[in-house]
């Protein structure tokens, strides 16, 4: 495997966890949910995945437990603020402390042991053709999945009813509910399956990226996942642009300090942020459209029989 | 955000804290300031076995308290202060950025005694204490130089502070004492502890073609890198063996037990007076692991290295040493001061990259 090979696979390592955990949320806040608690989400299935892989072997155990773990966390979630209409930001940030503090305290008889690294794909021939050989065909499980979604999540929102119907809520509720659309059900369901989403995201770290448990390894990557939701203008390629923008600026930054180019190590570790951003702006110029993509009720509570 | 999360989360924590203080008078309380987990394996680790060691040591005596994962900045002042008003009668904050917050609450509390590690400021309170550990990281260089097929290795630094332009100056200066034309490739990371981050900088070092990692952050996911990856590399303020069974050729273990007793008991005593204290191998406040995973003559090198340096016969920084611009630093036979070394901000020669200022 060449040097080229190793970066591109570096990079998409690097960008898996954010495009999952920010795919996730872009479905929860298309309709009309903002849930900070991204982090949280995906610390707890970081430390699910870990556990269940540790205990039974079995990495595909760990990938089921850290969706599950996920999901669960995010329950929490939308039953305090769909069915108590709790405020949203305050109950996503509690989440996110929630996370961090239970993960920590799940996973303290964990630190240090051995993890389970969920293997790349391996197919026969295929895998060993240069270049396309190892990316397209060699990657880990996650990776597929993750494309899987990008393009699952697209076809769901622009081309079913059911996304429609989801889109429709998160531009306007009350219309949706008069509509005799079961507001709250889909919420919840988008709720949950950004928390699957999140705990993915948070597998992907302690089951491949660094396959060790230790406390709060997810780094405020669940906080960039929210950001690349923002600035993508809610719309999934842009977030799949976004993701690997940031981590091809993370790990290129790398490989200049370790080829010593002369700019301060500060400013090459802001670049990630400040490329990502500035790209992302520029294509979301038009405001027209970037106003269509904005769900208009996020954050926004709903009461049925208000 | 996150940074108000932490706020919030380091105020909760204070609370719980404040709640079990009240409960021992006669007790002397130690309190310690975690940048990171107590489990991470690494440094922080380090620092809560030492705050073990001293509840072993003392029994019913002490009765100690710690708060972890305190970022270093402005909330640190806070969690100090609590601490400080929570009856602590001494509290050793445990990270270089924890300085000047330590500074700044110990003017408030005179009857408290603090003491910062890794730091360079004093104070009539607060003690500053500190371990050579480029002592190890010249042993490090030096084994590395001998191991290494390629010439090159790679360095996962953290934050550009004196103590770990030490290290990499100190760990070029062995290396050079095998192989002078030994390369040293940099990478900075801007974090003491982020496991994805250091496993990217550990991937992208290795295409690059280095053969040897060492770092001076804090998780084990650099060594498991390494492993994977086939290459040797270095643990750092723990023993990392576990991550790297077949990978590790050995660690700086930091070992501060027994400099926390003395303190502690020097506290219960009345006789804690402030200094400033730079112990190395000698004093056994550092350690290294057991040289594995290297051929004998490379182990018996390192062993009688590390011997010179607790002898007193071999300080890293001997002359001459020139400078990475080619200016001399060190004449023959000259050795640096400690004062130059704690405010140390240049690279000797060999060192592949450009120091951040």
């Amino acid at each position: 495997m060449g040097m080229t090979e190793a970066i591109l696979l570096t990079i998409a390592t690097a960008a898996t966890p954010l495009l999952i955990a920010a795919i996730g949320e872009l479905v929860v806040e298309r309709s009309g949910v903002l849930n900070l608690g991204v982090e949280g989400m995906m610390i707890m299935g970081a430390v699910g995945g870990f556990m269940a892989a540790n205990l039974t072997g079995n990495p595909w155990a760990g990938v089921l437990v850290a969706i599950v773990f996920g999901a669960l966390t995010s329950l929490a979630f939308a039953f305090l603020t769909l069915s108590l209409a709790a405020n949203q930001v305050a109950t996503g940030l509690a989440l996110t402390i929630l996370g961090l503090g239970l993960s920590g305290l799940l996973g303290e008889g964990f630190v240090g042991q051995a993890g389970v690294k969920l293997t790349n794909v391996n197919i026969p021939v295929l895998s060993d053709m240069p270049l396309v050989g190892p990316l397209v065909f060699g990657q880990d499980p996650i990776f597929y999945m993750s494309i899987a979604l990008v393009i699952g999540v697209s076809w769901f929102l622009f081309t079913t009813r059911a996304g429609l119907t989801l889109r429709s809520i998160g531009d306007n509720h009350i219309s949706a509910h008069a509509l005799g659309i079961p507001v709250l059900r889909y919420r919840y369901l988008a709720v949950m399956f950004g928390g699957a989403c999140a705990g993915l995201a948070g597998g992907h770290l302690s089951l491949v990226y660094t396959p060790q448990w230790v406390e709060n390894m997810s780094a405020g990557r669940g906080w960039i996942a929210l950001a690349l939701v923002v600035f993508a203008s809610w719309r999934p390629l842009r977030v799949l642009a976004g993701a690997y923008l940031f981590g091809a600026v993370s790990i290129g930054q790398l490989h200049a300090q370790a080829l010593g180019v002369g700019v301060p190590s500060q400013l090459l570790t802001a670049l990630p942020y400040v490329a990502t951003i500035v790209v992302l702006v520029l294509i979301s110029q038009n405001v027209r459209t970037t106003l269509i993509n904005t769900p208009a009720m996020l954050g926004r509570a709903f009461v049925p029989d208000r | 955000m996150k940074k108000l999360i932490i706020g919030l989360a380091g105020v909760a924590a204070m609370t719980l804290g404040m709640a079990s203080a009240a409960v021992a008078a006669d007790k002397t309380k130690v309190c310690f300031v975690y940048v990171g987990s107590k489990t991470d394996g690494g440094w922080t680790q380090a620092h809560d076995i030492g705050r073990q060691e001293v509840e072993t040591h003392f029994g019913d005596k002490v009765e100690t308290a710690f708060i972890e994962n305190v970022a270093e900045g402005p909330q640190a002042t806070a969690v100090i202060e609590r601490f400080a008003r929570a009856k602590c009668d001494i509290i050793f904050t445990t990270s270089f950025g924890f300085m000047d917050p330590t500074l700044e609450v110990a003017a408030k509390f005179p009857d408290v005694k603090f003491e910062h590690a890794t730091g360079y400021k004093t104070a009539d309170n607060v003690t500053s204490y500190n371990s050579r550990f480029y002592e190890g990281r010249y042993i490090l260089g030096q084994i590395a130089a001998k191991t290494s097929e390629k010439g090159v290795a790679g360095y996962i630094a953290s934050f550009p502070i004196p103590e770990v332009v030490q290290g990499i100056n100190a760990f070029t200066l062995g290396a050079q004492s095998v192989n002078p034309d030994f390369k040293l490739k940099v990478v900075w990371v801007n974090s003491w502890f982020d496991a994805g981050k250091e496993a990217d900088a550990a991937k992208a070092l290795i295409d690059q073609g280095v053969d040897i990692l060492t770092q001076h952050t804090d998780s084990t996911a650099p060594m498991q890198v390494a492993a994977e990856r086939g290459i040797k590399a270095f643990g750092q303020a723990s023993d990392m063996i576990a991550a790297g069974p077949e990978t590790q050729l050995t660690a700086i273990i930091d070992t501060w037990g027994a400099y926390y007793i003395k303190r502690v008991q020097a506290v219960m005593d009345g006789t804690w007076e402030t200094q400033s204290t730079w112990d190395g191998l000698v004093d056994g406040i550092l350690d290294m692991a057991p040289y594995t995973n290297m051929p004998d003559d490379v182990k018996a090198m390192a062993e009688a290295t590390e011997a010179a340096i607790i002898a007193g016969d071999l300080h890293p920084f001997t002359g001459p040493v020139m400078k990475q611009d080619g200016s001399v630093w060190l004449e023959d036979g000259e050795v640096a001061e400690d004062g130059v070394l704690l405010g140390l901000n240049f690279y000797v020669k060999g060192v592949d990259d450009q120091l951040p200022q």
